[in-house]
Parts: structure tokens; C-alpha cells; sequence
């Protein structure tokens, strides 16, 4: 096993008398897609915010190719290569697609124009429709405002986004969580994708037949702690649900290696 | 895999060319609503030409009906931006009195008759503005104070301070050379000074909304703050630079409405607020934000006065101009709430 591309160790973070995490550990290998498991309140979505630069850990340290980094906001997580599709997806519902794509990082007109503040939106149009066809998104109308695509096209959208700006890691939370079978399909194929274009990517989910289909490692956390981990074929579903639940204990870094 | 709707990875290209989609621009113009906007006062402009067309279609009468509405228009022309950041603003008729109270007295303190003073008046004005501006947006972005609440206040706070300083005495006294020239002068005797300074204010903040970064953070601003800060943006620094332009546009607005009446005219500003309001809502853009066109606005200001000036000329009483641009209004909201409840069922 290589070096993490990016880890968290012991990190603990409170919310007034809220013990969201109680020294989590979490490690991801590059061009791996890793699952990150538990129950609801289990700190998942916690320990991926604080991997992304929203939350600062109280406690813990972060690494990122060995070395230890402060996190205090998106952005550095961003400069690393980091990007995170919300579960909420954090796309500006009226603004087209391609303006999603670029939101924050806008495309300048070359020249005097760029200089006064004048984007170019031709250029942003070409580039993102390149991105979706080459991610396999698709959208009948790249002009139309977001707020008129399904649910599969939004997710395609904002998966399409953090792929296209990072480098290293995307997380993903709960991607599936609000789409049907078919769009379902289509983001797990998605996910593969994006590995194959050399991306770390962790999967924050609780729906375990698409953890098991999808992903090369599963770490599982429980009460604000990691509690196991697994590479896939190596365990069951019952036991990684025992993991979650509490039956069954093993952070076996001895285990894994 | 078989699904439609995901290219198989291995040939992009061949999906590449009916994936995606644009809308023709022309598509895009005639779906677009401040294209119907324009066509109700295009056809407002049609039936008062026929009814009356020796009285209507006179440029005297074009010019009449430009300059009451070019005050409004630079109102508008802010409120257009504050509206898309889902924001409102109601202190706009004070800021505009205030701040032509201050400039007044600044021009008279000066004393004099020439370009120095109206400049030096005209950067009071703004300056004045700006102030109030910046107040606002501090308020609403940084104090997480709701806009209507803030901008109440400060209608009060800035309406009052005007009264204090003028004694709720109107200031008439204004450089003489400000009402020839920008109050009532005309380029090349035609078209007022004050509907080209309107106009152009509307384009150059048209251009602005459309075109730039600046304009682009407006919309995702209102249409997703939560997403517009998580892509890096800084809300706060830019709701506040809204507030301020706008402001500083009613400080212009108060600058050209000394100009056009030679007074300040404290008493005569209560409704500017509801008056761009309603312009920038019947001109398409939404209360709701992350909608909305200068375009739009320039005629959704146009429309309560050419009701208003064509009421008047074919004999109706004017009165009725409020109860026309009240359903105008209120048929405006709720196209936006039909729309977007169509999208909502996706």
C-alpha cells in the first residue's frame, strides 16, 4: 500500500456539548474509491467538512501526502486539489450549467475586457460542455437554467464541477440519496469515471449494495470514531453493518496492511 | 450498460454532438420575459397612438413622458441589482432627499455659478449615497439583518436627518447653471440632458449586470448564497458593494432631481421606493432573486408612465394609472410564481 493521498488522524470536533467526532481516523490512497460508512450521526458528514475546509478540527492533525496541512477554509482545500459535491449540491439553481461549472472561477475575456471585469461566456460554455460529454452527463440544454434539469442532471453537474477543478480527491455525500434507479446507475458509472481519470474519491454513503459495487475500501465510523476498515471481497455486508452498528470492532491498521 | 442517458465513456465523441444542446439566441429572446414586458408597452404605445394620435405621438410628448421617468430609472437601474441578490431596498426616496439636501448645501456654502460647484455637488450627492449604501449592506450582510427591516430604518433615519438639516425647510436655492444645463438643457435641443444621463446609467449598469464578474456574483448571489459562498465567493464584501451602487444611484437620483425642479423637494419622495419596486418587479425580475434583465426594467419603468401620460391625454382620469400599474404589478409576481412552480415540478 502507498502512501495516503490524504489523512485525518484523531481529529475531534465539538459543537457546543456535541461530540461530533472523538478522534477519527481516515485515510485515502490515490486513484482509489473509498466509502466512507455509518449511521446517521455518526460524524460522516463532519469528517468530510473538516477534510474540506469547513469546519476546523479542535483537535487532530491533517495530512496531505505525509505532509501536515491547516485547513481554514474551502479554498485551501481547493489550492490541494480537494472538491466536494454537497449533498445539497450547492448549485445556483437559476444560472445555467456552465455557469455552475465555472461559479468562483470564472473565465476572464482576454484583454482590456477581462480587465474591467468582463467574463467569457462562450469560453466557459465550450470548456464545461466538454467536461459533461467527457464525464458522459447529459444535458439537452447547456443555456437553460439549472433550476429546469432532473435530479440526475443536477448530480451530474455538481459531480461534473469538482471533477473538473480537482487534481487529487473529490468527495461525494450522499450522491444517490435523492435520485431514482436509472440516475443512480448513472452516477455509480460516473464514479467510475472519475477514478479512471486518475482522482481519489470518497463515497459518503449508507446504501451498502452501491458501496459494495462501487468502491475499493470502506472505512466505517461510528460515534465520531473509525471502528474498521475493509478492502472489498475481503468482507460481507453483514459485517459491515455489524461494524456500524456496534457488533463487531476492528480498526485493524494491522489488519490492513 | 443501456440506459439513454449516459454516454458509454469510450466514445465521447459520437454523443458529443446531440448531448448538449444550446437554445438558439433568438429562442432565447422571444421565451425571455422581458421580451412580453416590452411588447405590453409596445401595445400600450400602439393603442394610445390610435386613440389620440395628434396629441400622443408628438416628440414633446415622448420627450415629457422620458424625463418624468428618467429619475425613476436611475432608482430602478440600483434596484434591479439589490432585487436579484433577493434583497430589497426601501430607503432609497430618503437617501435621494438626503442626499440632494446635502449637496445643496454644499453647492451654496461653495457659492458660485459654475462647473466647479456642480461637480463638487454632484460627488457630495454620491459620496452621500455611497454612505447610506454601505450602511445598508453592512447591516444586511454582515448584522444578518433582514433588507426590508434595515432599509425601513434607514428611509426613517436618512428622511429625518434631511429634516434636521434643512429645518423641514425645502433648500431652493441652486446654482442656476445646474438647471440650465442638466435640469432642463437638451443635446442638440432635442433630447433632455437628464433622459441621456438616465439612459446611460441604465446601459452602462445593463452592460455591467450581463456581462461582467460583477454582474454574474449579483445572480448567484440571489439565486444560492449558500452555494455562491461555498464556491468562494465573498457574499458579505459583494452584498455590500450592491447596496452601496445602489444607494449611490439614488444619491444621483437626488443630485438630478435637484437639477430638473431646482429644489429639493423633501416631501416629494415617499413612493420612489415602491415606484422602482414595482418597475424592476413588472419589468421580470424576481422577488425571489437570481432573475432579472436592465432591460426588462427600463420597461417596467416605461410603462406606469406611458399609462399615466396616456390616461391622461385621451381623457381618462389619472387616477386610474395607480389601479392599472397595481394589477400590471400584481400580474408580473405572479407569472414569476407560475414559472417557477412549473420548474419546482421537475
Amino acid at each position: 500500500m502507498p502512501e495516503p493521498l490524504l489523512e485525518a488522524r484523531g481529529i475531534v470536533k465539538n459543537f457546543g456539548r456535541v461530540r461530533a467526532l472523538r478522534g477519527a481516523n481516515f485515510a485515502v490512497y490515490p486513484k482509489e474509491v473509498v466509502a466512507l460508512v455509518g449511521d446517521n450521526g455518526a460524524g460522516k458528514s463532519t469528517l468530510v467538512k473538516t477534510l474540506a475546509g469547513v469546519y476546523e478540527p479542535d483537535e487532530g492533525e491533517i495530512l496531505f501526502e505525509g505532509e501536515q496541512v491547516t485547513l481554514h477554509s474551502p479554498l485551501d482545500a481547493r489550492r490541494l486539489g480537494i472538491e466536494t459535491v454537497y449533498q445539497d449540491l450547492a448549485l445556483a439553481a437559476e444560472l445555467d450549467a456552465g455557469a455552475n461549472m465555472f461559479l468562483g472561477r470564472e473565465v476572464m475575456r482576454p484583454g482590456l475586457f477581462g480587465k474591467l471585469g468582463f467574463i467569457d461566456k462562450q469560453a466557459m460554455r465550450v470548456q464545461s460542455r466538454e467536461v459533461f460529454n467527457n464525464l458522459g452527463v447529459a444535458l439537452q440544454d447547456t443555456t437553460a437554467p439549472v433550476a429546469t434539469m432532473s435530479g440526475g442532471q443536477r448530480q451530474g453537474i455538481a459531480v461534473s464541477r469538482a471533477v473538473n477543478w480537482a487534481s487529487q480527491v473529490v468527495f461525494m455525500d450522499e450522491p444517490t440519496a435523492a435520485l431514482g434507479v436509472v440516475q443512480t446507475r448513472n452516477v455509480l458509472d460516473l464514479i467510475g469515471r472519475v477514478r479512471e481519470q486518475g482522482l481519489a474519491v470518497v463515497l459518503i454513503s449508507h446504501n451498502m449494495p452501491e458501496v459494495f459495487e462501487v468502491a475499493d475500501r470502506i472505512e466505517v465510523l461510528r460515534l465520531g470514531t473509525r471502528v474498521a476498515r475493509f478492502r472489498r471481497g475481503e468482507v460481507s455486508m453483514e459485517d459491515v453493518v455489524g461494524a456500524m452498528t456496534g457488533a463487531i470492532t476492528h480498526d485493524g491498521e494491522e489488519h490492513h496492511r | 450498460m443501456s440506459d439513454v442517458t449516459t454516454a458509454p465513456p469510450d466514445e465521447p465523441e459520437v454523443e458529443a454532438q446531440e448531448a448538449v444542446r444550446e437554445t438558439p439566441f433568438w429562442q432565447r429572446l422571444v421565451s425571455g420575459s422581458s421580451t412580453w414586458i416590452g411588447l405590453i408597452l409596445v401595445g400600450l404605445i400602439l393603442v394610445f397612438s390610435l386613440l389620440d394620435p395628434s396629441a400622443f405621438v408628438d416628440s414633446a410628448n415622448f420627450r415629457n413622458i422620458a424625463t418624468d421617468a428618467a429619475v425613476l430609472l436611475v432608482l430602478a437601474t440600483g434596484m434591479t441589482y439589490v432585487i436579484i441578490t433577493a434583497g430589497i431596498d426601501l430607503s432609497v426616496g430618503g437617501v435621494l432627499v438626503f442626499s440632494g439636501v446635502v449637496a445643496a448645501k454644499a453647492m451654496n456654502g461653495a457659492g458660485g455659478n459654475n462647473w466647479g460647484v456642480i461637480i463638487l455637488g454632484l460627488v457630495v450627492a454620491l459620496a452621500c449615497g455611497m454612505a447610506w449604501g454601505i450602511f445598508n449592506g453592512f447591516l444586511v450582510a454582515k448584522a444578518r439583518i433582514p433588507a426590508l427591516i434595515v432599509t425601513l430604518g434607514t428611509l426613517g433615519m436618512s428622511l429625518g436627518a434631511a429634516l434636521v438639516i434643512t429645518g423641514g425647510v425645502d433648500e431652493r436655492e441652486v446654482p442656476f447653471k445646474l438647471i440650465s444645463t442638466i435640469g432642463i438643457g437638451r443635446a442638440f435641443n432635442q433630447i433632455p440632458w437628464l433622459v441621456i444621463i438616465a439612459f446611460s446609467v441604465a446601459l452602462v449598469f445593463g452592460v455591467i449586470l450581463a456581462m461582467t464578474r460583477f454582474g454574474r456574483y449579483t445572480y448567484a448571489v440571489g439565486s444560492n448564497e449558500e452555494a455562491a459562498r461555498r464556491a468562494g465567493i465573498n457574499v458579505d464584501r459583494h452584498l455590500i458593494k450592491v447596496y452601496a451602487l445602489q444607494a449611490t444611484l439614488a444619491g444621483l437620483a437626488g443630485f438630478l432631481s435637484l437639477a430638473r425642479f431646482s429644489t429639493t423637494t423633501i416631501g416629494g419622495h415617499d413612493t420612489d421606493n415602491l415606484q422602482s419596486i414595482a418597475a424592476v418587479v413588472i419589468g421580470g425580475t424576481s422577488l425571489f432573486g437570481g432573475i432579472g434583465t436592465m432591460l426588462g426594467t427600463v420597461f417596467g419603468v416605461f410603462i406606469p408612465a406611458v399609462l399615466n401620460n396616456g390616461f391622461i391625454i385621451v381623457g381618462v382620469q389619472a387616477f386610474w394609472q395607480q389601479i392599472a400599474v397595481g394589477a400590471v404589478l400584481i400580474g408580473a409576481v405572479y407569472l414569476d410564481q407560475l414559472r417557477r412552480r412549473s420548474q419546482d415540478q421537475r
